[in-house]
């Protein structure tokens, strides 16, 4: 390592503290200096004013917007100019062509459902979402059971945990190491070995469409199932305990307990978790762009909008898929917001 | 899975005591067998991890013809493939010490601006009364489910153009060149942690004693000052859980670095560089395991540390709704 390559580098680094430092200092330095400042002079004003006889000046009205206008406006600014143009943005792209000059109405549209490569890719992201939460929410959710008062409690869930401080792009090589293939000699892939130990013959996993898909999918399980985990658990534990006792006096057993007990008292939270995983889900892109780049029939939307918006330059169509993607993901908001309501009403 | 269900009628063991032996025995078998069960699960879930970790550290040959559960049986190990990775000198070794710089100077300021900016704004939504408080607040919210691949191609183009508005130039492109491009990733990635950030926050904020302001209004602290004063101190952990989330989102982030930074080694993280390397050089495991290794640890170390706070944020963030 070259430590002259570096010092820009770490200088860079120092004008961003600095920055944040002059910048969130001085707001609240602002802030507070000059409320003080119109303070003491409007005490001036008061002493000068009772001093020579004339009527005092009139007390103004305490200005709380001018303080939520200061607090508000690094977020505001920032979200304007960084999240909402852009989607507006972004929308009326979606009706343009490649170099953003001539509308082409629902072209892009049209495009996407009809290139068979697209189409291909809008039905991986659905086996996608259909998988992923339901698998990794069932999982957690029997895993929570299974381990809720057992001994090592917190290191088995630990482990199981442990996946989501792992990068996308961590776990896809991991998991890419396990479906490793050899033609000859051992096998170093785990998958493999195991194949070969059966008596099977070894395979390249990741080329094999439609199988390559779900061997990624397993990837985002991993990760993701530790979080249905955690979240599911701490709802099993704020389960009432008398509820618990009583329905155990009845002399229910664990199956109706897991039924009509466990499973009502944690609906809120497994949605949540469910809904939390399918956006999650229909956003991914990292696991893909390094297991396969998309490639053998693996790509999803999030994936093919980088490419086409990216690397083929063709922002038009690129902007359609970022914005069928939003498209998707409103149904399941909406959803979760009625059962929100649902559930303050209840 | 039906071993999964007796544990839920087990209990908590204190409480209650099955009248009869067989009872009692088979209260005991049944906690054994979860124990066990989830015990032989949580190791499968570990070994994948457990296996790269393994191989990073045979020689480049054994890792290449044998598979590393044959290291128990006939065990090498060295740390050269660290080595290699992290100082070799060839273009095609990685070179990854200078690229887990640029993961910390991309994830620092990206994890501080919005930490800071959300707090000041989650606490005006929360104690300033002002016209059109809970407009502003919805907006916010409701901003989440934007997914940022919206906002991706409009940005990039802010970022190099600017951004004119009828004729008016409201900011002016940035031109960034190198190591500067580390500002455009702290830019996007602040934005696009705004909203969340601001409800996690709001959602602490908002429940603090409604008392203690109203006593400090009184004695005549300024807006500023309880925010300084009081409410900082009291949401520590919420800002502890926020930023550790934040940090492993940025640190783990492979698109938006991958717009912003670019693939260069001057701004490229840790994870493009890798994504790269599984792309290009995918049959060098030598690289690759002690590769992914050094993008592990410190997200690792931080989650394994901190992990009350993590899984406390968590549950705030997503049961509360």
């Amino acid at each position: 390592m070259d430590f002259a390559d570096e010092q820009p580098k770490l200088l860079m680094l120092m004008y961003g503290l600095i920055a944040f430092v002059v910048v969130v200092g001085g707001l609240l330095l602002l802030l507070d200096v000059v409320p003080a400042w119109f303070a003491r002079r409007r005490e001036a004003q008061l002493v000068a004013a009772s001093a020579s006889g004339a009527p005092l000046p009139r007390r103004r009205k305490q200005r709380e917007g001018l303080f939520a206008l200061f607090f508000l406006l690094p977020t505001v600014l920032l979200l304007t100019v960084g999240l909402v143009v852009p989607a507006i943005r972004t929308t009326m792209l979606s009706f343009m062509d490649r170099s953003s000059n001539d509308w082409v109405g629902l072209g892009n549209y049209e495009w996407m459902f009809s290139d068979g490569s697209i189409v291909r890719v809008l039905i991986n992201t659905l086996v996608w979402v259909l998988l992923v939460p339901l698998v990794a929410a069932s999982f957690g959710l029997l895993y929570a059971v299974l381990v809720d008062k057992a001994r090592f409690e917190a290191v088995a869930k630990s482990l199981i945990f442990l996946p989501m401080a792992i990068s996308f792009v961590g776990a896809s090589i991991i998991w890419k190491f396990v479906y490793a293939y050899r033609g000859e000699g051992d096998q170093i892939g785990l998958l493999n070995q195991i194949v070969v130990s059966l008596g099977g013959e070894p395979k390249q996993w990741l080329l094999e469409s439609p199988l390559n898909t779900l061997l990624l999918i397993v990837i985002m399980i991993w990760i993701q199932a530790g979080f249905a985990m955690v979240v599911l658990s701490a709802a099993i534990k704020a389960i009432p305990a008398d509820i618990v006792e009583a329905a155990r006096l009845d002399g229910v057993t664990p199956w109706q307990m897991f039924w009509q007990i466990t499973m009502p008292s944690i609906r809120p939270a497994l949605i949540v978790v469910v809904v939390t995983l399918s956006i999650a889900t229909l956003k991914v892109f990292d696991i893909v762009r390094t297991a396969t780049n998309g490639n053998y029939d693996t790509s999803v939307i999030a994936n093919e909008m980088y490419n086409q918006a990216f690397r083929y330059g063709e922002s038009g169509q690129g902007s359609a898929l970022a914005v069928f993607l939003f498209v998707l993901v409103i149904p399941v908001v909406i959803y979760q917001i009625r059962n929100l309501r649902q559930q303050r009403e209840g | 899975m039906t071993t999964a269900t007796p544990t839920v009628a087990v209990g908590s063991q204190e409480t209650d005591a099955p009248r009869t032996t067989a009872g009692r025995v088979r209260k005991r078998l049944n906690s054994r067998t979860a124990t066990l069960v989830s015990i032989v699960i949580a190791v499968l879930w570990t070994i994948p991890t457990f296996g790269l970790f393994i191989s990073s550290l045979r020689p480049e040959d054994e890792i290449k013809t044998t598979g590393w559960w044959t290291a128990f049986t006939n065990p090498q190990f060295t740390l050269e493939n660290y080595q290699q990775v992290l100082f070799g000198q060839s273009s095609s070794s990685g070179q990854l010490a200078g690229y887990f710089i640029n993961s910390l100077a991309i994830t620092i300021p990206s994890v501080l601006f919005p930490l800071a900016f959300a707090a000041l704004a989650a606490y005006a939504l929360a104690w300033i009364k002002f016209r059109g408080r809970d407009w502003l607040y919805i907006a916010i919210f409701a901003l989440q489910i934007v997914p940022l691949q919206m906002a991706l191609v409009p940005l990039l183009k802010f970022f190099s153009t600017g951004v004119t508005l009828g004729g008016v130039t409201l900011m002016p492109a940035w031109d960034l060149v190198d190591e500067q491009k580390f500002a455009q990733v702290w830019f996007a990635h602040t934005c696009f942690a705004l909203p969340f950030a601001v409800f996690l926050l709001h959602n602490f904020i908002s429940q603090l004693p409604g008392d203690l302001m109203e006593a400090a209004r009184v004695d005549g602290a300024t807006h500023p000052r309880i925010f300084r004063t009081i409410v900082l101190p009291l949401i520590t952990p919420a800002l502890a859980a926020f930023g550790i989330f934040q940090f492993l989102w940025v640190w783990n982030d492979l698109l938006v670095a991958l717009i912003f930074a670019g693939g260069t080694a001057e701004t490229a993280p840790l994870t493009v560089k890798l994504a790269e390397m599984a792309g290009t050089r995918g049959n060098e495991w030598q690289r690759l395991t002690a590769g992914a290794f050094v993008s592990i640890v410190v997200p690792l170390t931080v989650f394994l540390s901190l992990q009350r706070y993590f899984v406390r944020g968590l549950l705030a963030g997503s049961v509360k709704g």
